[in-house]
């Protein structure tokens, strides 16, 4: 894909969750924990450029972006965001439990590494259907601590599944520092090809780096020959959750956060296109125009929608089959 | 006597237990940062470092068998975890284990391994991040479970839980966090298997732990008002759970109403009321009722959450039911985390 293309979406993701921290601290209507990934941006839209509709992506608590990249209605997360029936999870799931199956948005959740073992399960699924499908499951730096992970790993390399691992590693678990979590001179791609999975490790802030090693990975799974693992270095630049800045609160240091939103993969991009392309500043401020007022839309129309019945609470517990209905 | 927060009493509590032994280390993910675990942990880590305050990787499967090791060798470890949600993945440990070790193994030691977990509530936490899970620790034989409603029990509790010889679980509502109450400065210890009558009353008895202690005192305030008398129990413990505190109060009241934030089902409520039926089986002069979430997972849509979480409210409801008074309106009672705002 050209790098206008991802530039494009970049902007479109980091204009929707910009417009997001604003409403949600400002009207405090949205009332569910938002894990922002302003400044990831290039992870998430570097990855689904390279996946097509039928293959099936999962994420973590932090999966707005993923979800937005891999074309899941930008209206249904925003009316899930204000807890409204019209929202991707009916407004039961809230922020962290994004869903749309025909955009190909499996699932996301809340409890550390569970989508990893699940996007696994999807790609077994896929090995024994012969289906030319790929799952990806986007995670911290944070969840590779977790045993599933490991054991997910395991299972996949064993049965040469058709899943992309892709971590991103944005340095911080909550507030604890990868130093404080994981041992010096390792890495976590490393651990991956100690499972004899291949695996890249690529500056997850160059879209076009992300891309290209994203394409990579994908064509390796669907060719058959199994699992891949792609480490994306980045940096968050908003609190662990919520819209607020860490270093307004004393979590983290003001040079180490402005040294990295120097290196804002929306800037990066437009500055290795400017050359070919001059107008690009130009194109950004209409895209941004364009993506507010879509947003801005998506906000009324969410405040305009219904609230669930309270009536209707337990609908949805279990389905229809299998009990008696005497 | 002074009085405290219930983070504060846990924070001092924590303070003067690993003063007193130095086999305590205190362990959990951020521990040691500026927000310290709803104030909890901060103290701690400001007075004994790193050394003793301990930031973990992500692994609660791994570090509470880590724990029981340690604690074979003579180590004492606090676990803290910042949703008892994640502690479903140290479950295999502590139940396989650590619940059983004494006894597994011939009853030659215990290994006390205490973990504390935050239940989240209100601003959405939904489904995975907001569950009580006393009913199911509460299951299992070997484990100690108690549920601190006061800042006074809250510090000694965990003193008790610190001090034994048995895998202790400490569910700590975070709505209780910023409460006040007064708190004895010395690490005095509150026995687990010891409930309180926090109101005593004639009419009926409403048995609750942790947060809806509070929200039955409200209750029985506004029932006050209308001429009947509730008598509040707290257990503060659910293993060991005060049989003969309940059973008193049952007999004396003939009726009974039990109020918790885990689910009806096989929970800490059938047990009270199992308790009762099986004990004073004549006392009660009407049916049982329960309070608790509806059984569906808790949704985050918020007039969902208002209707899921049970309050004052819904408690005063019950009682008048169990009395067989008829209706009337119940005025709106704001519940105990009502001013709560995110963006946590
Ligand atoms: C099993 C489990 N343990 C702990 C948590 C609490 N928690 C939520 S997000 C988070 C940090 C995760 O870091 P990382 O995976 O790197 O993702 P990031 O937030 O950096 O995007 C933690 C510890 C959790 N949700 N689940
Ligand atoms: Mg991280």
């Amino acid at each position: 894909m050209e790098t206008r293309q991802l530039l494009r979406s970049m902007v479109r993701i980091r204009c929707i969750e910009e417009e997001i921290a604003d409403v949600y601290r400002d009207e405090q209507q949205m009332r569910t924990p938002v894990h922002l990934s302003i400044g990831q941006e290039a992870v998430a839209v570097g990855v689904c450029a390279a996946l097509r509709t039928e293959d099936v992506v999962y994420s973590g608590h932090r999966c707005h972006a993923h979800y937005l990249a891999k074309g899941g209605g930008l209206g249904a997360m925003v009316a899930e965001l204000y807890g409204r029936e019209t929202g991707c999870a009916a407004g039961r799931g809230g922020s962290v439990h994004l869903v749309d199956e025909a955009a190909g948005f499996g699932a996301s959740s809340a409890i550390l590494g569970e989508m990893i073992s699940v996007a696994t399960g999807a790609a077994w699924a896929f090995a024994r259907q012969e289906a030319p499908r790929v799952a990806v499951t986007f995670f911290g730096d944070g969840a590779s601590e977790e045993g599933v992970f490991h054991e997910s790993l395991n299972f996949a390399a064993l049965h040469r599944l058709p899943v992309v691992y892709v971590c991103e590693n944005n340095q911080y678990s909550l507030s604890s520092p990868l130093a404080a979590r994981q041992p010096p001179g390792t890495s976590i791609s490393g651990r991956a090809r100690g499972y004899g999975i291949p695996a890249a490790r690529v500056d997850g802030n160059d879209v076009a780096a992300v891309h290209a090693a994203a394409v990579t990975a994908v064509e390796h799974c669907r060719s058959g020959t199994g699992p891949y693992f792609l480490e994306l270095d980045t940096y968050r630049w908003r609190e662990h959750v919520g819209p607020g800045w860490d270093h307004e609160c004393g979590a983290r240091r003001p040079d180490e956060v402005l040294s990295w939103t120097k290196r804002c993969p929306i800037r990066r991009a437009a500055d290795a296109l400017r050359g070919a392309d001059p107008d690009v500043d130009e194109w950004i401020t209409a895209w941004e125009r364009e993506f507010r007022a879509e947003t801005h839309a998506a906000i009324a129309a969410a405040e305009a929608a219904p609230f669930p019945r309270v009536e209707d609470l337990l609908v949805g517990t279990y389905g229809d089959r299998g009990t008696h209905a005497g | 006597m002074r009085s405290l927060t219930y983070s504060q009493a846990i924070s001092e509590a924590t303070v003067q237990c690993m003063e007193a032994d130095p086999a305590i280390v205190l362990a959990g993910q951020s521990v040691d940062d500026y927000k310290g675990v709803y104030g909890t942990t901060g103290e701690a880590f400001a007075r004994f470092g790193s050394a003793r305050v301990i930031d973990i990787p992500n692994g609660e499967n791994a570090f509470a068998g880590i724990a029981i090791g340690a604690a074979t060798i003579g180590l004492r470890p606090l676990l803290v975890h910042t949703r008892d949600d994640f502690m479903f993945l140290a479950m295999d440990a502590l139940i396989n284990l650590a619940a059983k070790w004494r006894y597994m193994y011939g009853g030659k030691r215990g290994v006390p391994v205490v973990s504390r977990g935050v239940v989240g509530r209100g601003w959405g936490q939904g489904a995975t991040h907001s569950q009580s899970l006393q009913s199911l620790f509460g299951h299992f034989p070997g484990l100690h479970v108690a549920t601190p409603a006061s800042p006074a029990d809250a510090k000694g509790l965990l003193v008790t839980a610190l001090q034994g010889d048995t895998p202790v679980v400490l569910l700590e509502n975070r709505g209780l966090y910023d409460l006040r109450g007064e708190v004895p400065s010395e690490p005095v210890a509150v026995p687990f298997g010891k409930g309180r009558v926090v109101r005593a009353g004639d009419d009926v008895t409403i048995v609750a732990a942790s947060l809806m202690v509070h929200e039955a005192e409200r209750a029985a305030g506004v029932l006050a008002a209308r001429g009947i008398s509730a008598e509040v129990v707290d257990v503060r413990s659910i293993r060991p759970l005060d049989d003969a505190l309940i059973c008193a109060s049952v007999a004396k009241t003939g009726h009974l109403v039990v109020a918790d934030t885990s689910w009806a089902r096989y929970g800490f409520t059938a047990e009270v009321a199992a308790v009762v039926a099986e004990n004073v089986p004549g006392a009660l002069k009407a049916p049982v009722r329960r309070v608790t979430p509806p059984d569906c997972p808790a949704p985050v849509s918020w007039p969902l959450e208002n209707a899921f979480n049970p309050g004052a409210e819904t408690v005063v409801r019950a009682c008048l039911e169990v009395l067989g008074v008829a209706g009337g309106a119940v005025p709106r009672i704001r519940n105990v985390m009502a001013g709560f705002a995110g963006p946590y």
